[in-house]
């Protein structure tokens, strides 16, 4: 299970979001790879990934993709998260 | 691993705008000896090209630009606006609290991270920041169980 945390950077943002999406995922009893990346790599990044993490800006950038693009609002709600990732996986 | 700088706080300020509010924190990564004057606007940049995605929770933007060489040492500053700012977000306008974030590296910068996500995952802490008059009120909500690593600089 491999999942990709995009921003714009890279840096600040995206890995905030990996440090929440693994505290949802250890809630949820899952075991998965998450990486934190920036919009520009995010087409070999997220190759193989079966979800992307990111933000509403981001969505149309991400071009076409066969993983689950799930919207965080609110990078901070691991409840969010939480059910957002269970929604896509379970 | 995120150093925080009593000249990197300023509180109770007004921003005309979103680049107001960005430039502000820019000024105080500035202040505290973090970053030199072009990573302020290097952070607006961000958002000029990316969208208002900085705003990472209701009320609060997370400002940053890449590591670059007007960065100095790793640290954050923090802003509060009297006034809240639209930056454009689709859920979390408006924002009263700008952190500003200047890295070395991008990997450095990860336990920093994780800790600052243990701060904002009490979601007290944004409200708390964006009514503190003071430093001390400040320095308070960084610290938590944790979070050791705010350290303090003069």
């Amino acid at each position: 299970m491999k999942i990709v945390a995009i921003c714009g950077a890279g840096v600040g943002t995206s890995g905030i979001l990996k440090v929440n999406a693994e505290r949802a995922l250890a809630r949820l009893d899952i075991e998965a790879e998450v990486s934190a990346t920036d919009v520009a790599s995010v087409a070999i990044a997220a190759a193989d990934a079966q979800v992307i993490l990111t933000s509403p800006e981001f969505v149309d950038r991400l071009g076409k993709t066969n993983a689950d693009v799930i919207v965080v609002q609110n990078y901070f709600d691991v409840d969010e998260l939480t059910a957002k990732l269970e929604a896509a996986l379970g | 691993m995120l150093a925080l700088s009593d000249a990197g706080i300023l509180l109770g300020r007004t921003a005309a705008d979103w680049r107001g509010a960005v430039l502000l924190a820019g000024e105080g990564l500035e202040a505290a000896g973090f970053a030199a004057a072009p990573y302020g606007q290097r952070m607006v940049g961000m958002v000029e090209e990316f969208g208002a995605y900085i705003v990472i929770a209701p009320g609060l933007a997370l400002a940053h630009a890449r590591p670059g060489p007007d960065v100095v040492t790793s640290g954050m500053s923090v802003v509060t606006l009297t006034e809240p700012v639209v930056f454009g977000h689709p859920y979390n306008d408006p924002v009263s609290v700008v952190l500003g974030l200047a890295v070395i590296t991008a990997d450095e910068h990860v336990a920093g991270i994780a800790e600052l996500a243990n701060v904002f995952n009490d979601s007290s802490a944004i409200g708390r920041l964006a009514a503190a008059r003071s430093v001390a009120d400040v320095r308070a909500v960084f610290d938590v169980p944790g979070v050791s690593s705010f350290r303090e600089r003069h």
